[in-house]
């Protein structure tokens, strides 16, 4: 027989202003098992839990049941309350009478009465709880960074420097991601390459890190602590290890027509090609698709002029498989594609372009070496148009619903740095909202409009139209003078709304961690734990988990590599001994739950049961990894003969529950 | 809400409180000259609940229907569909009729797309 005490939270009056929370306790103390029943303004504040650990000593308590706010928020809280008290912190129930009840209901009554339901089923469920003692796991101590841009540099660099190994695992031939693309960057203006790419080769100099450039993520298993990751290592035709970056190949390889996707296809490059000077490792890749001796065995150039003996044609993937403790998204951002809004003419002229390809006309190392010219005709643009929120800020059915966040600062930028060198050019900014919250960015906008002279128009395009002369006719609301504009502009320019790498859906599946509609990595807590998905061991730096810029990028990374330090340097890791586990002699041996099963942690094996008849009998039962299982529960619904339970959600617990709310 | 509005909204089935003020509609629009009020004043005014300033202004009859604002609108309001509704609230009232039948065949351009005519009658037929 159980003694078991209720402790029923105000929670200031976020419950007590819809429960009637005296009520409640009272009422619950009469249920059976039940030998205490108190109610106080702060369950969880020191008093509160003072209170508790009290009653447990006073009245020797075998269970506890706490009627307060989800257990994701206080369960922890009041299990180790107990725990101090020397009670099994399993002994330990919640009633959630706020989100699931105070906060949804109006009706006091109501509400009173579907707390003391709670409670009950909550009472029911702890008259057949059983001690249940964690298990303990090691730690390896390796950390993965799922790509090298500035988001995951960062985060590398930060586990590398305290002292634990980390792998970066980059798709592209070189590290460096979208920063290494930008021109300056806000409100400072200073040179992106300038400042990304001592950080690039700290990487690359750092012993802690290794950059598996030119890699995907396989496969992942395991669980925090103990994660095996398989990975990719995309075949480069260029042996890593011979050469030398010279660059030699680059230039004589006779394929010359291949659009160079670092300039985003404005110019172009070789077949064998280093994506950019400082590229990092600084090592050739051949493209497969254009490169004739991949194709049809006529050239070998490459090959030919490589000093090194670096260039081999027989290269294949290779697969690397390594333990990680903990693994880190930073799979970043890509623009959003523009060409479905036919209005703004992207596809149908060349001097309609996105704000990166922007970037890249303004780069020294850019297609026009930094000089700003039409794509169509190499000539200098007189009239630039900047459109604001394309793509972004739209219905789901019209583009992403979210607000791309860089664009308005971005774009400050770019007509700040126009004006500045081309006094001459006339610059418009058709915007919504001009959203600046940051440090010095309002400041950096003011300067653009009051300083550089660019035309802020509040107000929309609604198309852009290429005439014969070369021109684009841009027609545009002007809403605070309330008038339709009609400019003829040399250059348009799209701030198109970002969203998530393409790559991000399939790793997040990989990893099961959670993802929000808009494919970005959903946050275990979006205040209180931002950088790390809910998935143990799993976390997240960078663009992938929302819009940010560098600064806030930075710091995000900076952040994630502090919570994975901190999973590192623990030598054992406490697991949930809420795990499932299979009656040997009811299972059939269906695999039903090994199907369901998201972590991969039920195995078959077969093994000799003693027949009723005193003859052996060889069986094919399932197993559960308890290291590896989440306790989701999946397995016990899908079991048909009833052979799986888990432990602490056992299926006479939940019935316990429906049938004391259904009483 | 007042009746007025409630019809506009009931009739033309659009959400004008998705309105993010971007003015693409009266960017897009081929007949923003000729409008007293435009698309995107349409939304607005209609939200604020004042349809009578509407009803009779000339910007009723010189919406061409094009859904030109429909299409690009990036939050799905539909303006094209508020001026509509307008328009028939403004044609249900009783002694309001613009024109007679017997002057229509004058008024019809031959080289005048066979849609736009439709469209016409729609907008002047009582």
């Amino acid at each position: 027989m159980q003694k078991i005490g209720v402790f029923v939270c105000h929670c200031g009056t976020n419950i007590a202003a819809t429960v009637d929370v005296k009520a409640v306790a009272e009422a619950l103390g009469r249920e059976p098992s039940v030998v205490v029943s108190q109610d106080y303004t702060y369950m969880c504040s020191e008093s509160g839990q003072n209170l508790i650990k009290d009653s447990i000593r006073d009245y020797g308590l075998t269970g506890v049941v706490i009627c307060s706010c989800s257990p994701r928020m206080h369960e922890n809280t009041f299990r180790k309350a107990a725990a101090q008290a020397g009670l099994n912190p399993y002994m330990v129930e919640i009633a959630n009478i706020r989100e699931q009840c105070s906060w949804i209901h109006k009706d006091k009554a109501e509400a009173t009465e579907k707390a003391i339901i709670l409670g009950r089923a909550a009472i029911a469920k702890v008259q057949l709880n059983t001690p249940l003692i964690a298990g303990e796991s090691s730690v390896t101590k390796r950390a993965l960074v799922i790509g090298g841009g500035i988001a995951g540099i960062q985060t590398a660099l930060d586990i590398a420097e305290a002292g634990f190994p980390v792998d970066i695992v980059e798709q592209k031939p070189t590290i460096g991601g979208k920063m290494a693309q930008l021109d300056k960057t806000f409100p400072t203006l200073d040179c992106s390459a300038c400042i990304l790419t001592p950080k690039m080769v700290e990487c690359a100099q750092n012993e802690n890190i290794r950059i598996l450039s030119y890699s995907e993520v396989e496969s992942v298993s395991g669980f925090v602590g103990n994660f095996t990751v398989k990975i990719r290592r995309k075949a480069r035709y260029v042996d890593e290890t011979k050469c030398t970056g010279c660059g030699l190949c680059t230039e004589k390889c006779p394929v010359k027509k291949v659009p160079n996707e670092f300039n985003l296809g404005m110019d172009n490059r070789r077949a064998i090609y280093i994506p950019f000077a400082q590229a990092v490792p600084k090592i050739a890749v051949i493209d497969a698709d254009y490169c004739n001796m991949l194709k049809n065995g006529k050239c070998g150039v490459c090959s030919k002029v490589c000093t090194a003996g670096a260039v081999d044609y027989k290269q294949t993937d290779t697969f690397v498989e390594e333990k990680y403790g903990a693994i880190v998204a930073a799979t970043g951002y890509e623009i959003s594609d523009v060409s479905r809004y036919d209005e703004y003419a992207y596809s149908q002229s060349k001097d309609v372009i996105t704000s990166l390809e922007f970037e890249r006309l303004t780069n020294a190392a850019g297609p026009t070496g930094g000089t700003l010219l039409r794509p169509s005709d190499g000539k200098h643009p007189h009239t630039i148009v900047f459109i604001q929120c394309v793509g972004s800020r739209c219905t789901p059915e019209k583009g992403k619903p979210y607000c791309s966040k860089i664009c308005c600062m971005y774009t400050a930028k770019h007509a700040m740095l126009t004006r500045e060198k081309y006094p001459d050019t006339d610059v418009y900014v058709f915007y919504i909202d001009v959203r600046t919250p940051g440090k010095n960015f309002d400041e950096f906008y003011r300067r653009a409009v009051e300083e550089f002279g660019v035309h802020y128009i509040k107000g929309a395009v609604g198309k852009v139209a290429p005439r014969a002369d070369g021109t684009l006719e841009v027609q545009a609301s002007d809403l605070i003078m309330n008038e339709q504009l009609h400019i003829s502009a040399d250059l348009v320019v799209l701030a198109a709304a970002i969203e998530p790498s393409k790559s991000a859906r399939s790793l997040a599946t990989l990893l099961t961690a959670s993802m929000d509609t808009n494919d970005f990595f959903t946050e275990a807590h979006p205040k209180l734990r931002p950088v790390e998905s809910p998935t143990a061991g799993v976390f997240l730096s960078g663009m992938c988990q929302g819009p940010k810029d560098i600064p806030e990028t930075v710091s995000q990374a900076s952040a994630c590599a502090a919570k994975v330090i901190g999973l590192l340097s623990k030598n054992k890791l406490t697991g949930n001994p809420c795990v499932a586990h299979s009656d040997e002699l009811m299972c059939n041996g269906c695999s039903n739950c090994a199907n369901v099963c998201p972590y991969g942690a039920i195995t078959y094996s077969d093994k000799e049961f003693r027949m009723p008849d005193r003859t052996t009998k060889t069986r094919r039962v399932a197993w559960v990894n308890p290291a590896v299982c989440q306790g989701c529960g999946a397995c016990t619904v899908a079991c048909p003969s009833g052979a799986m339970d888990l432990s602490g959600f056992s299926n006479s617990q939940i019935m316990a529950e429906v049938d004391a709310i259904c009483k | 809400m007042n009746d007025l509005k409630d019809r506009v909204l009931r009739m033309s089935g659009s959400a004008v409180v998705k309105c993010m003020r971007c003015g693409k509609c009266s960017a897009t629009c081929p007949s923003y000259d000729e409008m007293e009020y435009h698309p995107h004043e349409f939304v607005y005014i209609v939200e604020r609940g004042d349809v009578e300033k509407l009803l009779s202004s000339e910007s009723l009859y010189k919406c061409l229907t094009c859904f030109a604002c429909v299409e690009r609108c990036p939050r799905g309001v539909e303006p094209a569909k508020v001026v509509e509704a307008v328009r028939l609230v403004a044609e249900r009232q009783q002694g309001g009729n613009r024109l007679k039948p017997d002057e229509i065949p004058a008024l019809c351009d031959p080289d005048l797309p066979g849609q736009a005519i439709a469209t016409a009658f729609r907008k002047y037929a009582k």
